[in-house]
């Protein structure tokens, strides 16, 4: 990284104390950080805060677990409720819904489409504000007095009878929905109009094409939310029935309108989960993705599908059962697009050269969790079926399987992948593999035997049990304390690493993407000249054909691998 | 057995002598072909004649992440509309309820309907859609560049748009004034009959303030004669069942009309915002206008404002055919 004398003067890659500028020193203080309109900074500052709410989430989920050690429950039943509720409002609206994007989205987005920022910088650093102020919002709704509605909160509970803090959750999901329409706008806006010379729509990373259908159905679904959620708050505040059916309203209304944004909010959450699978499958295979196109239009065809579906979250609420059906059919459909992209990524081990790194033992990891939870999906979308285990275990396993053991897997991959990219520093490997299988071991004895549990009629959301449940919740508080020692081991190096991690070089994978083609952080305008495309996707070249872009001085630029083990052959 | 392997070996190896040669011959020409490629690319963005001409200028206005004036116009365009339909999906949660709650309770939905002020709803649509083509026409100005004009159809846009919010204020005074809303003193039928402009005449003198109280004459106590009447004989209809006057003694009867009028508020009041937002907006192109900021090339934020200005116009519409109009056909 020495060349300077050839690069434009604007783009900054000047030397200071020896060191090459980029976007991380290129400006110091907090001033700089809170004014800035550099996505990379803005997508630094969502994983500063994201991870803050992980981490308080991922406490109440431990509290919540606690109380279920012994069958009449730890705490009170009224705590038991707030715990709860604070757990899924964090994880979903706080955690879920923007890690992916708003934190890997954000960052790599741009650089993959080969473009120097996001289509409006401004709006990109408003809503990380909204995101915050949300944040803020919703922990004085957790913290002074609770939430004890669930995180969905459905009438009339919320609007006539709780007594916590529903106005203020209200408030703050409203805030966070419009951070999250916020970024869609800008995705889709990028991906439209701002990619490099070249690069067609079919060259897209399929990271890109995740985030494109999740910004659709960000758009589209969000604002229904928020509109669902004034509803519920005029009518907690004025006691004029909408959703009351004491005052004439109608509560399964209330429950159309909530899932139709919370189910695609399912897809929000595990469709850019997706996206990085695909890099993380391909690019530690060493091989071009099987059936690019289908993986594609099976991605849109998810976001498609996911707004047909709301109707099975009410199999039991009073739906007319003609709809029932005509619903069921439709959550099967899903499984097809999801099935061929499992298929395709099997398909891409196959006769790859795998390396069996963090990444990847992230992405199989999802790969079997997320079939697991995509199977027992059917099981619920079954109308028969899903009276017997309607609101039990059965269904808490289920989603965590595809929260967790998906998106969560996916993005701690993502961030296992792009660690170098985002901080210059490699994440320490050993510590890394023994922490990803701790979390998979763990994940699987905490949710596992809920499967078992919700089958056997164990209901969910309650504070108690009978004691013969008991040996099961035990195993399971058992798994959690596991999965969260991965966790914070995961958390402690990277942070370790920051300062003590090797030094990440441009290209540690032997990737063909745009983002493996500019140096490591990558600097303000993210390339030192506008890339031109010339191959394809995923088309994986030998090594030394891959330049790092911007440095004419330094032809070829090899990009080879941090360490042995990090290393490819081919 | 043996012989058959070593015979297969030898194949193989010879064909993969003569595939790596062959890769070796492909590689070399797929590099050749790539710099080329990259040659014709470079040429083409350096010779394109606007993106040279644009770089060469460096319009002030020019973000850094763009490379010209078009693709930061397209981009703004593109993002307007994609928040335009996050709108739609917003609004359309109420329309969706409005149209749920219709079908059950429609003649409760009628009454309530009969209360709002036919005459103001017309008259403001009017105001509205007269707003929009100065909206129009000042878009229009600012792609020609003629800032003069330009600042006086935006600063006409706002009067129209703050007409529109003084009826409604008015509107919203008299609901208040008659406790048709907020529930606390809500009474049906309401103690006044609803109060609105009757000739031209009305309507200035209460557009301006000057005839603050009710024109003499329509003020009348209990339900109005026209929902009674009109549907007295109509028969059953959806809902709590029977016709209006067995149902005006009905206890939930009153429970739905307090719901199409918090439909009324929440629709209304999200479109109000809106279209405070909305002059807001306009107060400062219309301030950037006058001192000559915007220009034959650059003056997509008026664009902008307009799409977005037409779009609440358009809500308007919906609004008023659903609102005001419920009982107006037989």
């Amino acid at each position: 990284m020495s060349s300077t004398t050839t690069t434009p003067a604007d783009l900054g890659a000047v030397h200071t104390n020896g060191q090459e500028l980029n976007y991380l020193n290129n400006g110091h203080g907090l001033k700089s950080w809170l004014l800035t309109k550099d996505h990379k900074r803005i997508a630094i500052l969502y994983l500063l805060s994201v991870s803050f709410f992980f981490i308080v989430g991922g406490i109440f989920a431990l509290l919540i677990r606690i109380n279920l050690l012994i069958p009449t429950g730890v705490f009170s039943p009224d705590t038991y409720n707030r715990l709860f509720t604070a757990h899924g409002v964090i994880m979903v609206f706080l955690f879920l819904v923007p890690a992916v994007p708003a934190i890997l989205g954000n960052f790599l987005l741009p650089i993959m489409i080969g473009a120097k920022d996001l289509a409006f910088p401004k709006i990109n650093l408003l809503s990380w504000y909204l995101y915050v102020v949300a944040g803020i919002i919703l922990s004085i709704a957790i913290f002074a007095g609770g939430i004890d509605t669930g995180w969905t909160f459905y009438t009339p509970y919320s609007t006539s009878y709780s007594n916590s803090n529903v106005l203020l959750a209200g408030l703050g999901v409203f805030v966070a929905g419009f951070s999250s329409i916020l970024t869609g706008i800008n995705f889709i806006v990028t991906v439209h109009t701002m990619r490099a010379p070249g690069m067609t729509w079919f060259r897209l990373p399929l990271f890109v094409w995740a985030h494109y259908a999740t910004a659709l159905v960000m758009m589209l679904a969000t604002p229904v939310l928020a509109i669902t959620v004034s509803l519920m708050a005029i009518e907690r505040v004025t006691h004029v029935g909408i959703f009351d059916p004491a005052m004439g309203g109608d509560p399964v209304l209330f429950q159309h309108m909530f899932w139709f944004y919370s189910h695609p909010a399912v897809y929000i959450m595990v469709l850019p989960a997706m996206g990085v699978v695909s890099e993380l499958i391909t690019n530690l295979s060493h091989k071009n993705l099987f059936g690019y196109k289908f993986v594609v239009l099976s991605t849109l065809a998810i976001a498609i599908f996911g707004f047909l579906v709301w109707g099975h979250h009410l199999f039991v609420s009073t739906q007319s059962v003609y709809l029932g059906i005509a619903f069921s059919i439709l959550s099967y459909a899903v499984a097809i697009p999801s099935a061929i992209k499992v298929f395709n990524w099997t398909a891409t081990l196959y006769k790859g050269s795998i390396s069996y790194d963090t990444p990847m033992l992230y992405g199989l990891g999802f790969i079997g969790l997320f079939l697991i939870g995509g199977m027992t999906g059917l099981f619920v979308a079954a109308l028969g079926l899903d009276v017997h285990i309607h609101d039990t275990y059965f269904v808490v396993a289920h989603f965590h399987y595809v929260m967790v053991g998906g998106s969560l897997l996916a993005f701690l991959g993502g961030i296992h992948l792009w660690w170098g990219k985002m901080t210059g520093r490699q994440y320490p490997e050993y510590w890394a593999r023994a922490a990803m299988i701790i979390q998979f071991a763990g994940f699987n004895l905490t949710f596992f035997p809920q499967f078992i549990l919700g089958y056997l009629g164990m209901p969910r959301r309650y504070d108690s049990y009978p004691p013969e449940f008991q040996l099961l919740h035990v195993l399971s508080t058992a798994g959690a304390s596991i999965l969260g020692l991965g966790l914070g081991i995961t958390i402690f190096y990277l942070i370790w690493s920051l300062k003590n991690g090797k030094r990440a070089l441009a290209n540690p994978w032997g990737a063909p993407g745009l983002e493996w083609r500019t140096s490591s952080p990558p600097p303000t305008e993210n390339f030192l000249e506008t890339p031109i495309v010339t191959w394809e996707a995923y088309e994986f070249a030998p090594i030394e054909s891959m330049e790092v872009l911007g440095y004419p001085g330094d032809p070829g630029k090899p990009t080879q691998p941090v360490s042995a083990d990090h290393g490819t052959e081919d | 057995m043996g012989p058959r392997i070593n015979y297969e070996l030898r194949i193989t190896k010879k064909t993969l002598i003569a595939l790596s040669t062959q890769h070796s011959a492909l590689s070399t020409q797929h590099s050749a072909l790539t710099s080329a490629l990259k040659k014709v690319a470079t040429i083409e963005t350096e010779t394109a004649p606007e993106r040279v001409e644009i770089h060469a200028e460096h319009h002030p206005n020019l973000a850094h992440h763009f490379e010209s004036m078009e693709q930061q116009r397209e981009a703004g365009t593109l993002g307007m509309w994609w928040f335009l339909l996050t709108e739609i999906m917003f609004f359309g949660g109420m329309f969706l309820a409005y149209t749920v709650y219709r079908h059950m309770y429609f003649s409760a939905f009628a009454a309530g309907s009969d209360v709002l002020s036919i005459w103001w709803g017309t008259f403001n649509t009017a105001v509205l859609i007269g707003s929009s083509l100065t909206m129009a026409l000042a878009v229009f100005h600012a792609q020609t560049g003629n800032s003069k004009k330009t600042t006086l159809f935006l600063l006409l846009t706002i009067f129209l748009g703050l007409v529109f919010l003084r009826v409604k204020y008015i509107e919203y005074s008299d609901k208040f004034a008659e406790h048709v809303f907020p529930a606390g003193a809500y009474e049906w039928p309401p103690h006044e009959a609803p109060a609105g402009p009757h000739n031209v005449g009305d309507l200035f003198l209460m557009l301006t303030g000057l005839e603050a109280s009710h024109p003499a004459g329509i003020t009348q106590q209990g339900m109005p004669v026209k929902v009674t009447t009109n549907y007295a004989e109509s028969g059953p209809y959806y809902g709590v069942g029977g016709s209006i006057p067995e149902q005006i003694g009905n206890p939930s009867f009153g429970a739905h009309v307090r719901m199409f009028f918090l439909l009324y508020f929440a629709m209304t009041g999200f479109h109000a915002l809106h279209m405070i937002i909305g002059i807001g907006i306009l107060f400062v192109l219309a301030w950037q206008a006058w001192r000559k900021k915007f220009s034959r090339e650059y003056h997509s934020y008026i664009e902008l404002t307009g799409l977005y200005w037409h779009f609440v116009d358009i809500v308007w519409i919906f609004l008023f055919a659903l609102l005001y109009l419920v009982d107006r056909h037989p």
